[in-house]
């Protein structure tokens, strides 16, 4: 396949490729790498890492296994991670295709919503909405996809409003297609790749607010995240720094492979389109 | 017979703060089965004029009589339904078509919305407007962006025919093709034209070339329809100021003279 072949040619991309399949495979197998609750107890509190051969990266304040912890936050943390980028882009594109596309008073009206999104922090958003609604996955989901939503929706308005006036849209109007046909066969396809180049900051995102919202104790108190591992670790930071240091690095690598795969698929797609150019030729 | 009547169309533009008159009182008549000629220097108004007809941008004020419709008036889906009858040619060979067709899809999106043919039949329509252009049946699997330049103003051209209009608006539709391929195309419009009873709104800034297809020239100078006449006479007796620069412009071929 083409895409993926691009994204594995460049050096960002071909190391974050490698990183994120293994991280996708880690919450994919997170139950059989380490069968039963990371909830319950495992051994005695407090075990340093590398002092037990059951335990290799040792237990919190309860008891609980580490590495336990660790592999099943990766499941949350992606999962609420693409879930949450997902929903944000839909949501966008959707918003912003409506918008590009009608004009007049409905664009204005959208993007008076848009501006109020953008506006607001995010995170606050995400904060308020939780305390509000509760904190379960799905919840925590949708707060942070309505804090992200925005700027995906105006970078598709923009792309609509360019690829409108292009001269295929034009002939598909005076063909006598139907403007929904146009709005999702014509403009959509056209206008999306530079929307989805987002989906990485915006993965990235979703994934440090889920661990600041369970940092915050905002979390699914049900799950098992790094957010609320790092809150739980810092009381006893002197005695223990590895319980926060540990679910910390995962989220720092976690979040630089996102980044990588992210800049691998922009210059994947910017060389895909220079290879368009040179395939086009010259005239006649 | 009277295919189009446009009177008095108006156009202004407002960018900035100074108001553009891009059509001033135009008014022409095209009957069935000819080619009027639309000639201009840049920015004197042709493609304005054809946005307008083709129903891509409102005009201020005007009317337009296309076969039997109050042209400017219909909307929605019987504006949809009658655009069948007024079909376009471009001068962008690539802008004109979705980078992400193919040949065939090109062709068979005025099929599947105008045509009750079942997608069996619209294939073998496909192959015989691919044809009909010049063109093999097997292109019609290949990528838009894989078939030369003038291949694609064929295929502009098929999906034109392929709705049986009868009028085209052709907007500098072989400018853009070197003079070889120009000839070649022209030829086939003008045997469509012939075998097909169509109509051509023919807009060029190339005098050469509209002498070869229309039967009559109209000239547009800063908006307004200046001079109108049959082809030979616009071209050998100018009578506008501007048709006389217009004339004066095209270039005299001499062959080691
Ligand atoms: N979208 C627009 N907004 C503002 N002014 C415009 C717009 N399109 C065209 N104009 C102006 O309207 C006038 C007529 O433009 P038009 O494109 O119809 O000319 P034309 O005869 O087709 O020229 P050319 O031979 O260069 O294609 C010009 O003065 C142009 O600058
Ligand atoms: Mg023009």
């Amino acid at each position: 396949m083409r895409p993926v072949r691009l994204i594995f040619g460049t050096t960002e991309g071909a190391i974050g490729a490698v990183l994120l399949s293994l991280l996708v495979l880690i919450a994919l197998f997170a139950p059989v790498l380490s069968p039963g609750d990371p909830l319950d107890i495992a051994g005695p509190p407090l075990l340093h890492p590398f002092s037990m051969a059951r335990l290799p990266l040792g237990t919190d304040s309860l008891g609980r296994d580490v590495l336990a912890g660790i592999i099943h936050g990766t499941r949350t943390s992606l999962t609420v991670g693409l879930a949450a980028a997902f929903a944000a882009i839909a949501l966008g594109v959707c918003i912003g295709l409506a918008a590009g596309f009608s004009g007049g008073l409905v664009d204005e009206a959208l993007m008076r919503v848009v501006d109020a999104f953008q506006i607001l922090p995010g995170f606050l958003l995400a904060l308020a909405l939780v305390s509000v609604a509760g904190a379960s996955l799905p919840v925590v989901v949708l707060a942070i996809a309505l804090g992200a939503w925005a700027a995906p929706a105006r970078l598709m308005r923009a792309q609509v409003l360019s690829i409108r006036e292009r001269d295929y849209v034009a002939a598909a109007r005076v063909t006598g297609m139907h403007p929904l046909e146009i709005a999702v066969k014509e403009i959509l396809p056209n206008a999306l790749p530079p929307v989805l180049t987002l989906a990485a900051v915006i993965v990235a995102a979703a994934i440090l607010t889920e661990s600041a919202l369970s940092f915050l104790g905002l979390g699914d108190p049900n799950i098992v995240t790094w957010g609320t591992m790092i809150a739980e670790g810092r009381n006893v930071l002197r005695s223990a720094p590895f319980l926060s240091v540990l679910p910390g690095l995962a989220l720092v690598v976690t979040v630089i492979t996102v980044y990588l795969v992210g800049e691998g698929v922009t210059q994947a797609l910017a060389e895909g389109k220079a290879g368009q150019v040179d395939r086009q030729g010259p005239t006649a | 017979m009277t295919l189009l009547a446009v009177s008095s169309l108006t156009k202004r533009y407002v960018s900035g703060t100074r108001p553009v008159t891009a059509l001033d009182d135009v008014s022409l008549t095209l009957d069935r089965g000819q080619t009027l000629g639309l000639a201009g220097v840049s920015g004197s108004g042709k493609s304005t004029l054809a946005r307008i007809l083709l129903r891509l941008m409102p005009a201020d004020g005007g009317m337009v009589r296309f076969e039997a419709d109050d042209w400017l008036s219909l909307s929605g889906r019987d504006l949809r339904r009658r655009r069948a009858r007024m079909q376009m040619v471009f001068q962008d060979v690539l802008g004109a078509f979705n980078p992400r067709a193919t040949v065939g899809s090109v062709l068979d999106d005025p099929l599947r919305i105008h045509s009750p043919l079942k997608e069996r039949d619209r294939r073998t329509e496909i192959a015989a407007l691919l044809d009909r252009v010049g063109l093999q049946a097997a292109l019609a699997t290949r990528s838009i962006r894989d078939v030369s330049g003038g291949q694609r103003q064929r295929v502009a051209i098929a999906r034109a025919i392929a709705t049986r209009p009868s009028l085209i608006v052709l907007d500098e539709a072989v400018s853009a093709l070197d003079v070889s391929v120009r000839e070649t195309i022209l030829r086939l419009l003008v045997e469509l034209q012939q075998e097909r009873g169509i109509a051509y709104l023919f807009i060029s800034h190339d005098l050469a070339v509209l002498r070869a297809v229309s039967h009559r020239i109209a000239v547009m100078d800063a908006g307004r329809i200046v001079e109108c006449g049959p082809a030979g006479d616009v071209i050998e007796r100018p009578r506008s100021d501007a048709a006389r620069s217009l004339v004066a412009a095209v270039p005299r071929l001499v062959i080691r003279g």
